[in-house]
């Protein structure tokens, strides 16, 4: 990163928070009992009375109730209920709060619901039980303030790049000399100035996240969710992504919610880490980044980064000296859906006795 | 710090100037000039060393030159105009509905357990049979023909069309819903240009149906069309290469409008990748 443009970039991020000190996650963190954040969860504690994890750097209590948090999770639970299978608890009683600006990294196990967590703050998925709010507003349903960046690029194929990004902007019925301006600063803002009329196809993986994460800035939104956004990159365009999305982050007012596999990933990335237990997904430990700004990937080398990696993996496995899941070696994670060929509850030819073989008008949905 | 935006598959580009080099089209225009240069061979020799009378197989020669004065005497222009409207007119509209229904059937289960009976037994019932009924209900006129042709284009366009849509890879839905996609939004701007492929496919077929529709139709009763020369060149006037020649004027009409929809089908989908 150049000095220069760093620089400019610290000016515009003092403009954006003017007045109000961005929270820096060197300070010691708030409860000093749970020096990790720990947050030890007894059998038979009922969810409600569970202390909501608070316990990132310490805001001062001003910017509280002058901006809120960005993001604020209460008692968020969710489950799953498969045909005829148990419910599968994914999140159970996740609380939490990122203060406006933050990177946060959700870290953990496969299957601990970290997908689900993000599509529940993203409005996609109705918690069972809780409250969402962004910006102070509760989430009921897609929202305009959360912009969301999937595993995949999930690009329309048969547009460009510029009417891919600008694809929320025609949903949101803008006109369409505004979509192709704004589209345009966005493929800018990303590095990919020039690319706008190639197709998704013509692109390589690391430029078609590129063109999602614009995609996901279109709306203006104050909270980007990245699920696993590098799980799809090569090992070296996941380096040099990483940095990318942190320059973005610098010339955005966005706060960053961000689901990784990858322990260095998150340490380089967050100023706080949040590390989720196995199903049913719990916040186990919370721990508050505090490596200096602008990073680089020689900042990883340091011993502070391996001390934080050492913690987040502790947890991770529980235990410090367990062997780690296999996740943390970035290996991809299974869909927490259901699966989805499965029919659906109430099958109205089982009700009639027809046998299962016998279903000439059956579904006939890709298998 | 941008990663620097080189490496990057011009993948379509190229393909497009090796399409436009002349060359090129010769190759690829070859074969099929080769095969009707063998089709014709063996049709002349079959002529010649059976030594079958004209009214029953006439030479290829005979035919193209009763072709050419069919249509420079105007014999064959009112019925072919006829057979067009026809062809065009029930395309439409089946294939317009079935667009429509198909994706009533990709949306609703029920839709589906209740309609699909009728529209496989629909398909299965020979057309050739409904035909007469039809006409008797709608007249001899244009009507019953575009009926017709709707009815055979329905089925493989309903089909394409629902498996098109269901076959949508969810993860563009659920993308589109993250931001705030409405029902109708979904439709039109996700789940109708992703199954498009699909429904093209089903277009397609639906589109040489048609023209066994109109021809079908024209025989179940009708006073002008490429069907009823059919009929008169056998029945009445006893002109074999007549016959033929329109034969012929219908397999070039079936493989134009199929190939206007590969074209169309290029140009709406593009590559993909």
């Amino acid at each position: 990163m150049g000095t220069a443009r760093s620089m400019q970039a610290l000016q515009r991020r003092r403009a954006i928070t003017a007045g109000s000190a961005r929270p820096r996650p060197n300070a010691p963190p708030t409860s000093p009992s749970t020096p990790d954040g720990v947050v030890g969860r007894q059998a038979g504690q009922r969810p409600a009375e569970r202390a909501p994890i608070t316990s990132i750097a310490p805001l001062p209590s001003t910017i509280d109730q002058d901006r809120g948090s960005a993001i604020r999770l209460r008692d968020v639970a969710r489950s799953f209920s498969g045909a005829g299978a148990p419910a599968l608890v994914a999140l159970d009683g996740i609380s939490f709060d990122v203060p406006p600006r933050q990177v946060t990294a959700l870290v953990g196990p496969n299957g601990c619901g970290k997908s689900t967590l993000l599509r529940v703050i993203g409005g996609l998925l109705r918690p069972d039980r809780g409250a969402v709010e962004v910006a102070g507003e509760r989430v009921s349903g897609p929202d305009p303030r959360v912009g969301f960046v999937f595993q995949e690029p999930r690009l329309l194929p048969w547009t460009s790049a510029l009417d891919n990004v600008a694809f929320p902007l025609l949903l949101a019925g803008r006109p369409g000399a505004e979509r192709g301006a704004r589209a345009g600063e966005l493929l800018e803002l990303v590095g990919l100035e020039g690319f706008g009329g190639a197709r998704p196809h013509e692109l390589s993986g690391g430029m078609r996240q590129r063109v999602a994460i614009a995609r996901a800035l279109a709306l203006e939104p104050s909270v980007l969710l990245l699920d696993e956004p590098f799980s799809a990159l090569d090992a070296l365009t996941r380096e040099r992504f990483g940095s990318e999305l942190l320059r973005i982050w610098e010339r955005t007012a966005t706060t960053i919610l961000l689901v990784t596999h990858s322990i260095s990933e998150a340490v380089f990335l967050a100023d706080r880490v949040l590390v989720l237990s196995p199903r049913p997904g719990r916040v186990v430990a919370d721990i508050p980044v505090s490596l200096p700004r602008p990073r680089r990937r020689s900042t990883l080398d340091s011993a502070a980064a391996a001390r934080l990696a050492q913690r987040i993996r502790s947890h991770l496995a529980g235990a410090a000296d367990e062997p780690v899941a296999a996740e943390a070696w970035g290996l991809p994670e299974t869909a927490p859906e259901g699966p989805p060929g499965a029919f659906p509850a109430g099958d109205p030819i089982a009700e009639l006795g027809v046998p299962a073989w016998f279903d000439p008008f059956g579904r006939e949905d890709r298998s | 710090m941008s990663a620097p935006p080189t490496a990057v598959a011009r993948g379509s580009e190229g393909a497009a100037t090796a399409r436009a080099r002349p060359g090129r089209r010769l190759r690829d225009a070859m074969p099929v000039l080769l095969g009707a240069l063998l089709f014709v061979a063996a049709w002349k020799a079959l002529v010649v060393v059976e030594g079958y009378p004209t009214f029953i197989l006439p030479a290829p020669e005979v035919v193209a030159g009763r072709f050419w004065t069919a249509w420079t005497d105007g014999t064959m222009w009112p019925h072919a105009a006829t057979t067009l409207t026809e062809i065009a007119l029930g395309f439409l509209v089946g294939a317009t509905s079935a667009v429509a229904v198909g994706i009533l059937l990709a949306r609703s289960r029920f839709a589906e357990r209740v309609l699909s009976p009728y529209l496989v037994a629909a398909q299965a019932t020979p057309i050739l049979a409904l035909a007469p009924l039809i006409a008797l209900w709608f007249g001899t006129g244009l009507l019953s023909k575009v009926v017709i042709c709707a009815l055979i284009v329905f089925f493989p366009v309903a089909i394409a069309t629902m498996v098109g849509i269901r076959g949508v890879d969810r993860r563009l839905l659920e993308m589109a819903r993250a931001f705030r996609a409405t029902r109708r939004q979904l439709l039109l701007r996700v789940e109708v240009p992703a199954a498009l492929p699909a429904i093209l496919g089903g277009i397609r077929v639906g589109v040489t149906l048609a023209v066994i529709g109109a021809i079908i139709g024209e025989w179940a009763g009708g006073e002008r069309g490429l069907g009823v020369l059919i009929n008169l060149a056998r029945g009445s006037l006893f002109d074999t290469p007549l016959l033929f020649a329109t034969l012929l004027t219908i397999a070039l009409i079936g493989v134009c409008l199929y190939l206007v929809t590969v074209a169309v089908e290029r140009r709406l989908v593009g590559p993909r990748g």
